[in-house]
């Protein structure tokens, strides 16, 4: 008797083990490939930034942290002492403010959308979100370019501005800092109201209901019952925004036409014009860097508000 | 009586103004671009008539059929393999037993996601120059399918996954008592309940490799232009309205293909 529980324990042991074994077997194609492809490269930058850069693009294989030194220095050419030089620091400053500037106008625009969408009918509210899903997919570069196309010196709004006789001269309004904000904000800007709606649509309203039942005004509602239980949605959609936003690369080579740099365009500079393929490494790994701490006080915060929600 | 969530007190003021605003401003400057395609003048933003020119002459242009050749060997190869590789990855890591290093798994799937694209991109530049150098190895334009394949599979992999855990399992364990073999019962039915969300997952990763412009201006060799390089490639010369017609083509097959996953999304919602 015993015997024959024991054998019925051991044959599905066994028959776990072999679906445990056949569910991680088909698992590995994808995880070879990005193994490969995606997690081996990202070590690769890591050993490059420790090399000397070759003359002409690539690497010498000779340990170095010149990279990493000419992050924030420069060898001065005649007596060989190290300048600070804070350039790089300088871009990555501003690319930092231009993603938190994004990121704070695109919640201030996106919230009260995702909330309006998120109080529509059903029926009403699957347009909606096919309507901000259509821009999430579509081409950046093209979007990108579409702005440029409006904000050019002979564009539409200097077109229309001296048509009309607002304006003698066009302003300038393309290749400035004014240009890059106003092309991340257009950019990332659904990348906030999905996220914000995917977690507006689940609240109870029930909620706003009670509260409103209790003397609550509009303004209360909104602060004391809505935003604090939106928190996780407002905080992921935060992060979709900032981590494109200070990596942006195309924003930036468009709309900033090459004078004024975010961390995106520095870094592939180094494997462009630059040859400086190390130094261009470590500037990534120091971007890297900056979004593993965005990540953490994600993780952190939405794990903390799991336990109260 | 009116469906509850439409009670006026759940209303913000001024919530519905900024909700229009914000749609607006998403949709003026593409529509822009659109309509200006069709302007028969040679200027980018001065209208002169309507008509088809742009089109006809980007129809016409060798440059522009490379670059659609490229792109679409590229997309298509990387979408069938993303999407493959998802699926098989999707039912061996959603709703079974953990298996050992199963969270490490879900997060090199998702790593795609949080690696900021430019990143992705010299990492992949400088890991195809080290075989290159190394091993002498160089797949030509298979380089650029497998840089794609690498992040359309995330993308490929969310809407299979959402399907199972939407899947009823009973179906399954029916099949079983039924003496079905797990093969027989995968075969019949798994895998028709999971046709949705395989081609929601391959329109999605045929949008992503479609339109990426970063990663693939940087590993891209010589005459490896894809559509998105080859419009970066007008910007830099004296523009004409040929770049919004092509601009055009490139959203409208992005609209299509994210009209195609949404729908078949919302269906089964249903």
């Amino acid at each position: 008797m015993t015997n024959a529980v024991s054998q019925a324990a051991l044959f599905e042991a066994k028959a776990a083990r072999t679906a445990s074994r056949r569910h991680r077997l088909l698992s590995m194609p994808a995880l070879i490939i990005i193994g490969v492809f995606g997690v081996l490269p990202l070590l690769i930058i890591c050993i490059y930034s420790f090399l000397a850069a070759a003359p002409y693009g690539g690497v010498q294989w000779k340990f170095s942290t010149d990279a990493y030194l000419n992050f924030l220095f420069q060898r001065d050419i005649f007596d060989d002492t190290l300048q600070f030089t804070p350039d790089f620091l300088i871009i990555y400053l501003r690319s930092f403010l231009f993603a938190v500037v994004t990121t704070v106008i695109c919640l201030l625009l996106g919230f009260p959308t995702a909330y309006f969408m998120a109080t529509r009918t059903p029926a009403q509210r699957n347009w909606w979100v096919l309507l901000i899903t259509i821009p999430f997919w579509s081409n950046l570069l093209v979007r990108t370019l579409a702005i440029m196309f409006i904000i050019r010196d002979e564009g539409l709004i200097n077109d229309v501005l001296m048509g009309l006789g607002v304006i003698e001269k066009p302003i300038t309004m393309l290749y400035t800092n004014f240009a890059i904000q106003l092309g991340l904000l257009y950019s990332f800007l659904p990348f906030m109201i999905l996220p914000l709606y995917a977690s507006l649509e689940k609240l109870d309203f029930r909620l706003v209901e009670a509260a409103n039942d209790l003397y609550a005004t509009r303004r209360q509602v909104l602060w004391r019952v809505i935003i604090p239980l939106s928190l996780p949605g407002i905080i992921a959609g935060c992060l979709l925004v900032f981590i494109p936003a200070l990596g942006a690369y195309v924003t930036p080579l468009i709309l900033g036409g090459g004078i004024h740099l975010m961390i995106g365009d520095l870094i592939a500079q180094q494997f462009g014009s630059g040859r400086n393929w190390p130094l261009g490494c470590a500037q990534a790994l120091i971007l890297m860097a900056a979004v593993l701490v965005a990540l953490y006080f994600y993780v952190r915060n939405t794990s903390g508000k799991i336990q109260h929600g | 009586m009116a469906d509850p969530r439409t009670i006026d007190i759940k209303d913000q003021p001024g919530f519905r103004t900024i909700a229009i605003i914000c749609v607006g401003v998403l949709y003026v400057p593409i529509l822009i671009l659109m309509v200006f395609s069709f302007n028969t003048g040679s200027l980018v933003t001065r209208w002169e008539g309507v008509g088809l020119t742009w089109y006809g002459s980007a129809l016409l242009n060798e440059e522009f059929h490379a670059a659609a050749e490229n792109t679409l060997i590229i997309s298509v190869s990387a979408t069938i393999i993303s999407t493959i590789c998802a699926t098989l990855a999707a039912i061996g890591m959603t709703r079974v037993k953990p298996w050992r290093g199963l969270s490490a798994a879900f997060m090199v799937i998702n790593l795609p996601l949080m690696v900021p694209e430019i990143i992705t991109a010299v990492a992949t530049l400088s890991f195809f120059a080290l075989i290159a150098g190394a091993f002498g190895l160089n797949f030509g334009i298979g380089n650029l399918i497998l840089a794609h394949t690498v992040f359309c599979i995330p993308f490929a992999y969310m809407p299979i996954r959402a399907r199972l855990e939407d899947m009823d399992l009973t179906l399954e364990s029916a099949a079983a008592d039924l003496y079905a073999t797990p093969w027989h019962a995968f075969r019949r039915i798994t895998l028709p309940l999971l046709v949705p969300g395989i081609l929601s997952g391959a329109a999605l990763a045929f949008i992503v490799s479609f339109d990426d412009f970063t990663i693939t201006q940087l590993v891209a060799g010589p005459g490896q232009t894809t559509l998105p390089l080859y419009i970066w490639n007008q910007i830099r010369r004296p523009m004409t309205p040929e770049i919004n017609a092509i601009s055009t083509i490139l959203l409208l097959v992005s609209i299509l293909f994210v009209s195609v996953s949404f729908l078949i999304a919302r269906r089964r919602s249903k």
